[in-house]
C-alpha cells in the first residue's frame, strides 16, 4: 500500500477535473481573445469556470477574480503593486504581516524591505495563531497593507480573518489574505468577511498545478504585475490558460460542494489518526482541533529527528512532510515551528500529515501501524533515549537557537 | 546555477548505497554500560556532541583497554537524519581496534570517504557534510575525556558559530581540507552560519568576535601564499625543468597570480594556462586570454612580452609563452 499524506504541499488532480480539462487542449484550442469561432468556442466553459470560482468563495459580481499562474504570483502581485501604488507613488511606508507566512509572502516582504519599506512581522501565540488585537496594535497611519494567511500550511491553524478584516476596514488599511490553505478545506465566504485581496491555488484542492487566482474586492485599483496584451480586463496579461481555468473551476466546485459533510469525513479520519499517534509517549500536536483545518496534523515526536522519520515513512511508501532543519536545503530550522516558540526541539521533530478527501480508512490504519513502528525503531537508535549517561565532562550544554 | 540545479529536492537520491544501507540497518547502534566495561577490566568513555534542540545529536561509547589505550568496542546513539546515523555508524567502525591516540586523527573526510560506494563519488550531497563533521568532533571530545585534556586542546578554543558550536580551528581546517571557497560551502560542511547567521558577517542581530567572511578570506589568503611560496621556492631553486607537469602549472599560476593577473583584471581581462610542453631547447607554455584580453591588440605584443619576461625571470630562461 502507498499512502499520500502531504496534501498541504499538493494534491492529486481529481480524475473528473482532468476529464473536464481534456477537450480544451486539442479540440477547443483557440485563443479566447480571438474574434473567430475557434477563439469564442472556449467562452462558455470559461464563463462557467469563472461562475464556479465566484460561487465557491462567495464573491460578488462587483468583485474581480483574476486567474494567475499560482498563489506565489498572486501574493507577489499584491505586495509589489501595493508597494508601487501606495508607497512609491503614495504616502505610506509600512506593511504588516506575520512570521509564519508562506515564503512567497515573506521573501517578497524581505525584497521590499531592501527597497526601503518598513515591514512588521507579527509573532504567533503558542497555538500558532496571530491574534487580532496584535494586528490592531501594529497598524499605524503609514500602514499600506496587512497581509495575513487564512490558514497555516504547516499547522493547519485558522487565523481570525473576520476580526482582522474588520480592524483593517475600520483603520482604512488594505487587507490581503493568502487563502491557499483555506479554500476547499474550510468555509470561505467573502460576502461575510472583509478582505480586499485573497490569493488561492488550484493544486491545493485537487485541481492542476500552474493555475491560481487573485480575488480583488470591488474591482479596486491594483497595478498589474504582468504587462502585455491586456488580458482579463487588463489586470493580468498572458493568454488565458483555458484548460487549467476550466480545471480550477471544476476542482473548486467539487471541493466546496457539500463541504460540511466532506470535511466531517476527513476530520473523522484525521482525528482517528491523531488520537492513535498521540498514544505514543512524549508526543504532542500543535493547535487545538476546533480551530484547525480538518485535514492537518503537525505532531512532534521526542527523540525522533524529522528527516529520519520521513525516511522511514518513505520506506513504508508513506509521503509526509517535515519542517526539520536537516531536510531543508538551507539548514534553517522551520520558521513556523520556531515562531510557535513552545520548544526548540519541535523545529526538528515535527512531522506534518495532511489528508484529503481521497484518504481511506485502510490508509489511516496502515499509517498508524507503520508510523508507530518507525518511531520505535528510531527511538531505539536515538541518543535522546539512551540510558548510560555521558562520562563526567562529556555532556552537552543545551543548544541555543538564536532566533527572534 | 545551471541546468543541473533547475530541479531541487533530490537530496536522498544523492546518498550512496552505503549511507542508505547503514541508515536502514546501523551495525554499531547501541549502548555499552559502565558496569559491563569495568567487569571486563576496561574503561568506558561516553561523549555527547550536538543536542536535540540543535537538530542533531550523537553519543559515542568507547570501551578502552587501559593497558594499551586500545578501543576494544565502540557503539553510538544518534538523534539525526539518515546521514547522521550512517556517519555515526561508520565512525564507530573506524574507531574499533585503534588506540585513542590513533582515533583522534580520524577526520570528517575519513568518515565521508568510508561512506562512499566508489572513491571518486561523494557519499552525500554538500549540505549533508556537516553530519560527518559531527562525528569528527565527538571523537575529539571522547579522546579529551580519556586523556584528561580539554577536547579543545585538539583544536583552537574559539567558538565562531555558537548555534552549531563550530570552532575557529574546525573552520580553518575544514576550509583547507575541502578547499572551500564560499561561506555557503562552509555552512554546508560545518553548519556554521546555518542558524542565526550572526557569525556570517557583521550586521547580524548579535555582534561576534569572529566572522565567517573574514575567516574564509584569511584562510584563503594563507593557502594562496603557501601555494605561491611553494612554487616560488621550487622556481628559485632552478628546478622548474624537473617539476612534474602539475607542479609546473601550479608554479606558473602562482607567478601569474603574484605578478600579472591583477593588471589583466584591472583591464577587465584574465588568462589561464592551458598546457605546458617540454622540448629540448624550450618549454612552451600555452595560455588562453579571457575577458577583455581576448582580442586586445597588446595581448600579442606588450602584455605577452611582459608575461613571458616575468616567467623567464622567475622560473626558467627556456620558457616561451604561446597564446592560443
Amino acid at each position: 500500500m502507498q499512502v499520500y499524506l502531504d496534501n498541504n504541499a499538493t494534491t492529486m488532480v481529481d480524475p473528473t477535473v482532468v476529464e473536464a480539462m481534456l477537450p480544451y487542449f486539442s479540440e477547443i484550442y483557440g485563443n479566447p481573445n480571438s474574434l473567430h469561432k475557434f477563439g469564442t468556442a472556449s467562452h462558455p466553459a470559461l464563463r462557467n469556470a469563472i461562475n464556479k470560482v465566484y460561487t465557491a468563495i462567495g464573491a460578488s459580481d462587483n468583485d474581480d477574480i483574476v486567474f494567475t499562474s499560482c498563489a506565489t504570483e498572486s501574493n507577489n502581485w499584491v505586495l509589489q503593486s501595493v508597494w508601487i501604488d501606495h508607497i512609491v507613488n503614495g504616502e505610506k511606508n509600512h506593511i504588516v504581516t506575520t512570521e509564519v507566512e508562506h515564503p512567497s509572502v515573506l521573501a517578497t516582504c524581505r525584497f521590499l524591505e531592501e527597497q526601503g519599506v518598513k515591514v512588521t512581522y507579527l509573532p504567533v501565540n503558542s497555538e500558532g495563531v496571530v491574534e487580532a488585537h496584535t494586528v490592531k496594535s501594529f497598524i499605524t497611519e503609514k500602514t499600506a497593507l496587512v497581509s495575513i494567511m487564512w490558514a497555516s500550511n504547516e499547522t493547519g491553524m485558522v487565523f481570525p480573518i473576520k476580526e482582522i478584516g474588520e480592524i483593517c476596514k475600520a483603520k482604512g488599511v488594505l487587507f490581503h489574505t493568502d487563502g491557499v490553505q483555506a479554500v476547499g478545506k474550510i468555509p470561505v465566504n467573502l460576502s461575510e468577511v472583509h478582505v480586499d485581496f485573497m490569493s488561492m491555488s488550484a493544486h491545493k484542492f485537487h485541481g492542476p498545478k500552474g493555475i491560481g487566482a487573485l480575488y480583488i474586492k470591488n474591482s479596486q485599483a491594483l497595478s498589474p504585475l504582468m504587462h502585455g496584451g491586456a488580458h482579463m480586463g487588463g489586470r493580468r496579461s498572458g493568454t488565458l490558460n483555458v484548460p487549467y481555468i476550466v480545471g480550477m473551476g471544476q476542482a473548486i466546485e467539487l471541493a466546496t460542494m457539500n463541504m460540511p459533510e466532506t470535511m466531517a469525513k476527513i476530520r473523522a479520519k484525521r482525528d482517528r489518526l491523531e488520537d492513535a499517534l498521540l498514544e505514543l509517549s512524549d508526543t504532542f500536536v500543535v493547535g487545538n482541533r476546533e480551530n484547525r483545518t480538518p485535514n492537518t496534523i503537525l505532531i512532534s515526536i521526542k527523540g525522533v529527528e524529522g528527516e529520519g522519520m520521513l525516511w522511514d515513512l518513505n520506506n513504508g511508501q508513506i509521503g509526509a512532510s517535515t519542517g526539520s532543519a536537516c531536510a531543508s536545503e538551507d539548514l534553517e530550522a522551520n520558521t513556523v515551528m520556531l515562531a510557535i516558540g513552545a520548544d526548540n526541539e519541535l523545529a526538528h521533530t515535527g512531522i506534518r500529515l495532511s489528508l484529503s478527501r481521497f484518504t481511506t480508512d485502510a490508509e489511516v490504519d496502515y499509517t498508524i501501524s507503520h508510523f508507530k513502528n518507525a518511531v520505535g525503531r528510531l527511538r531505539n537508535i536515538s541518543s535522546s533515549f539512551a540510558i548510560q549517561k555521558p562520562t563526567k565532562g562529556g555532556e552537552v550544554q543545551e543548544c541555543e537557537l538564536h532566533h527572534h | 546555477m545551471a541546468k543541473a540545479d533547475m530541479l531541487g529536492a533530490s537530496l536522498w537520491d544523492a546518498y550512496s548505497n552505503k549511507v542508505t544501507t547503514l541508515m536502514n540497518n546501523p551495525q554499531h547502534q547501541g549502548e555499552i554500560f559502565e558496569a559491563d566495561a569495568e567487569s571486563r577490566g576496561h574503561k568506558l568513555i561516553v561523549a555527547d556532541f550536538g543536542a536535540e534542540s540543535c537538530g542533531d545529536a550523537v553519543r559515542l561509547y568507547w570501551e578502552i583497554d587501559p593497558s594499551n589505550d586500545k578501543i576494544i568496542n565502540s557503539k553510538f546513539k544518534s538523534f539525526g537524519c539518515g546521514t547522521a546515523i550512517a556517519s555515526s555508524d561508520v565512525m564507530t567502525e573506524l574507531c574499533i581496534g585503534k588506540t585513542v591516540q590513533e582515533a583522534v586523527k580520524i577526520t570528517n573526510i575519513d568518515v565521508e570517504m568510508a561512506l562512499r560506494d566508489t572513491p571518486d563519488v561523494p557519499a552525500v550531497p554538500p549540505q549533508k557534510m556537516h553530519c560527518s563533521v559531527m562525528a569528527y568532533d565527538v571523537i575529539k571530545k571522547a579522546a579529551g575525556l580519556y586523556m584528561g585534556v580539554d577536547a579543545e586542546s585538539f583544536e583552537t578554543e574559539i567558538i565562531v558559530c555558537e548555534c552549531a558550536r563550530v570552532s575557529l580551528g574546525t573552520l580553518r581546517e575544514v576550509i583547507r581540507l575541502n578547499d572551500l571557497k564560499t561561506v555557503e560551502q562552509i555552512t554546508d560542511y560545518t553548519k556554521a552560519g546555518g542558524f542565526c547567521k550572526s557569525c556570517i558577517k557583521p550586521g547580524g542581530h548579535e555582534a561576534r568576535e569572529w566572522y565567517l567572511v573574514d575567516i574564509l578570506a584569511d584562510t584563503r589568503k594563507e593557502m594562496d601564499e603557501e601555494k605561491m611560496k611553494l612554487a616560488a621556492d621550487a622556481g628559485a631553486g632552478g628546478k622548474f625543468e624537473e617539476m612534474t607537469l602539475v607542479q609546473q602549472i601550479k608554479a606558473v599560476d602562482a607567478i601569474v597570480d603574484e605578478n600579472v593577473r591583477q593588471f589583466l583584471i584591472m583591464d577587465g581581462g584574465d588568462m589561464e594556462v592551458i598546457d605546458i610542453k617540454k622540448g629540448d631547447d624550450y618549454i612552451d607554455i600555452y595560455i588562453r586570454y579571457l575577458g577583455a584580453c581576448n582580442g586586445c591588440s597588446s595581448s600579442s605584443t606588450g602584455t605577452l612580452y611582459a608575461i613571458e619576461a616575468t616567467l623567464k625571470e622567475k622560473l626558467s630562461s627556456k620558457i616561451r609563452v604561446l597564446p592560443i
